[in-house]
């Protein structure tokens, strides 16, 4: 594995490996010498053009706890957004010598374009682009999911036969799309949920079931139920007509958390807006895995980090 | 008087015959005994089609000259075989007076390469808003008879309303780049599931063709002429046949690469492949092609757009729209319509010269190849195949979507007014183009 750009071209055998080495990984973050000397002596840049607080500090520490050298280049603001292009932006980064170069950006297909276009030859690890992929979110769900599943037994499985219902803008949404490819590919059963507004093109052929209420979907009695963040903004281009509407119909309220399956986890890649999207007592509750994923999600970039850079040396060896 | 023999060049009958240039006209057609001092053209196995007319060409200047000039653009033009092109008023200072349009016209003249006829904005600063003095420059020397605001549609239906009256008291006709603003806000490529899935914004059909929809209508209720730009979906196809078949004065255009290139080159995220319209489905370049050659479809332009590398190495959303096509337009008419057996040469000097050059007023080209009319040709090999690459191109740009695809057919020779801006399938260089042009 070279690059790491959508969850899309993840086979089930590659996934599971990712997921089973950042058990390894987590496994460390018990010791009390976290550092592992993996990636001594290499750089990984990460390279941010959209802010991003969470991801870029979840892909600082797990760079660093692999003894990586790590830069981190905010390009919001900087010269980049003067005019210099993205392949000088990127070509420059690898004349610093970076091995990897973990991405963040506003439009969609960015990372691709670096990994593809024959400007550098870095490993790119595609941290968010546009309304496209986040890869190492769906991961970290994945990952999170099988933990709360599986427990201790959690190595070498997958998903199969957990039902998993994701809600809100799946349109703008690159967390949805990722988790789409990689929970179908772990053989999930995804069910999709959005008012028609907010429901990409050609969904009838994703490998999903599409419900237009969210109590359909509920009534499915899934394992675990994902609420994606939905911005206020929305409102303006007539997505839907308020808050409250959507809240009534889309949102997890305490009524319908209190429905749910005693079991049934509450995901939520954050930030969160409670009320809207997602009530204070499902969010706060023990079945919510919102601190899980956060504490994951750096298990899962050490193991994607380690797969690329020290991965590929490997293979070339 | 010495002239120009071409030589055995196939006519647009079918048949083999010469064609004798003298002073810029056509003096004889068929088996012609060279003069002293005649030179020659040999054209065994070339098609003779007539000078070939862009009615959309983005020539930039002024103001875009990093893109594109009225030189680099007309050679390009020329290496195309055109020998007219109607440069698109969106420049800066944007084409909406006359001292802009007689400046690009002049400067046209000037170089020779082609004719260039200016399109005027239609409203000021293509803004959508006032009417600019379209018959200041209807009335200029560049004597301007399509106005467009193309890159931007005239979306307010009273403004098109009146615009499509106003010129029809100077005998012109409004260009309209169809495109709902509002439901093409932010639009990425075309929308469908391939959109869905890479997360670009939709370019719906919708949009395009509910602008087509109105506007016929407009142009009924007025008794008005309208012309679309590239009409890029099979249902834009239905509604201009619907308007042409209820005698609606509406002709139509289609690029070459909406012929051929689908929504699929997105999946890479190559911004060379980012144009608007949008590349579609295969269903509709299906049904645009046979557009085309049941007549719905009326010409076909260029859309000639240049843009520096810079606005094209860079994520999609952020990268310009459009792609050179100049110098293509001919093998890609060729290889998607003679090719398949839709179009015969007649029907591409039809689609590429007589009706084009009709829709945009410019005189010189409604008798093809025929005696007395002024020397406007082209000779085309059919047999050639190149590799297309940037090599191929001539204008200043090298934005090309057909890098790497293997295209028949191969301009040898055009002939402008006489002037020969293009032999053995090379350039004239630009003094001698500008010296024998300025001579007559
Ligand atoms: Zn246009």
């Amino acid at each position: 594995m070279k690059h790491l750009l959508t969850t899309r071209d993840l086979d089930r055998e590659a996934a599971v490996r990712i997921l089973d080495v950042a058990e390894e990984m987590a496994a460390t973050a018990d010791r009390e010498v976290k550092k592992l000397p993996a990636l001594r002596g290499k750089t990984v840049v990460n390279l941010f053009f959209e802010d991003s607080t969470r991801t870029r500090l979840s892909f600082e520490s797990a760079a660093k706890r692999l003894s990586a050298d790590v830069i981190t280049f905010s390009a919001k603001g900087s010269s980049v957004s003067k005019g210099e292009s993205l392949k000088d932006t990127a070509q420059t980064l690898v004349a610093m010598g970076a091995d990897a170069i973990v991405v963040r950006h506003p439009a969609s297909g960015a990372a691709h374009r670096l990994a593809h276009a024959g400007w550098i030859d870095a490993s790119i690890v595609n941290a968010g682009d546009g309304t496209h992929e986040h890869p190492t979110q769906a991961l970290l769900d994945a990952f999170t999911l099988r933990r709360r599943i599986h427990g201790a037994d959690a190595r070498g499985r997958a998903l199969d036969g957990t039902r998993v219902v994701i809600v809100g803008d799946i349109l703008h949404s690159r967390v949805a799309r990722s988790n789409v490819w990689l929970l179908a590919t772990l053989g999930a059963e995804v069910h999709l949920v959005a008012p028609r507004t907010l429901q990409p093109a050609g969904i009838d052929e994703w490998p999903v079931t599409v419900h237009a209420l969210l109590d359909d979907a509920l009534a499915t009695e899934p394992h675990a139920v994902m609420m994606l963040r939905i911005q206020r903004e929305r409102m303006v281009d007539a997505y839907f007509p308020s808050e409250r509407e959507y809240g009534r119909m889309w949102g997890l309220t305490a009524e319908r958390f209190a429905a749910l399956p005693a079991d049934t986890m509450v995901m939520h890649p954050g930030p969160m807006n409670r009320g809207l999207e997602i009530a204070s007592v499902a969010a706060d509750s023990t079945r919510s895995t919102v601190l899980e994923q956060v504490t994951n999600g750096v298990s899962i970039r050490m193991a994607v980090l380690y797969l690329l850079v020290a991965g590929v040396e490997e293979e070339r060896a | 008087m010495s002239g120009l023999i071409v030589r055995g060049a196939r006519l647009l009958g079918g048949e083999t015959g010469d064609i004798r240039i003298v002073d810029g006209r056509i003096d004889a057609v068929g088996s012609v005994d060279p003069a002293a001092g005649d030179h020659m053209i040999d054209a065994d196995g070339l098609v003779a089609l007539p000078g070939l007319v862009d009615l959309h060409t983005h020539l930039r200047e002024p103001g875009g000259e990093a893109s594109e000039t009225v030189l680099t653009g007309t050679r390009a033009a020329a290496a195309g075989g055109f020998t007219a092109v109607f440069a698109m008023a969106n420049t800066s200072p944007v084409a909406d007076t006359a001292g802009v349009v007689e400046q690009v016209e002049a400067l046209g003249r000037q170089h020779g390469y082609a004719t260039v006829r200016p399109i005027g904005a239609v409203t000021v600063g293509l803004e959508g808003r006032q009417l600019a003095e379209l018959g200041a420059m209807a009335a200029s020397r560049a004597q301007v008879r399509v106005f467009s605001d193309d890159g931007h549609c005239v979306a307010d239906p009273l403004i098109m309303r009146r615009a499509l009256e106003y010129v029809a008291t100077i005998g012109g006709v409004i260009a309209q780049h169809a495109q709902e603003p509002r439901l093409t806000e932010g639009a990425q490529m075309n929308e469908g599931p391939l959109s869905g899935e890479l997360g670009l914004a939709g370019w719906p059909a919708v949009a395009e063709e509910s602008i087509i929809a109105r506007d016929v209508l407009l142009a009924e209720h007025t008794r008005s002429r309208l012309h679309v730009c590239h009409v890029s979906t099979a249902g834009s196809v239905d509604v201009v046949r619907w308007a042409k078949k209820r005698g609606i004065a509406v002709t139509a255009e289609v690029t070459p690469h909406h012929l051929l290139l689908t929504d699929e080159t997105a999946r890479d995220y190559d911004a060379r492949f980012k144009v608007n319209p949008p590349l579609r489905r295969a269903e509709d370049v299906e049904a645009l092609r046979a557009a085309v050659a049941d007549g719905t479809i009326d010409i076909v332009a260029t859309d000639h757009a240049p843009h520096p590398d810079e606005r094209k190495e860079c994520a999609w959303a952020e990268a310009a729209f459009g792609m050179v096509g100049l110098e293509s337009a001919l093998s890609i008419v060729q290889h998607t319509l003679v090719d398949t057996g839709m179009l015969d040469w007649a029907g591409v000097a039809r689609v590429l010269s007589t009706t084009p050059a009709a829709i945009g007023g410019l005189a010189g080209y409604d008798a093809p190849l025929a005696v007395g009319a002024p020397a406007h040709l082209t000779l085309v090999d059919p047999e050639a195949s190149r590799r297309w690459s940037t090599d191929e191109l001539r204008g200043r740009s090298r934005n090309t979507p057909y890098t790497g695809i293997t295209l028949p057919g191969r301009v040898i020779a055009t002939v402008h007014g006489g002037v020969p801006t293009v032999l053995d399938g090379a350039l004239v260089d630009a003094d001698t183009v500008a010296t024998t042009a300025g001579g007559r």
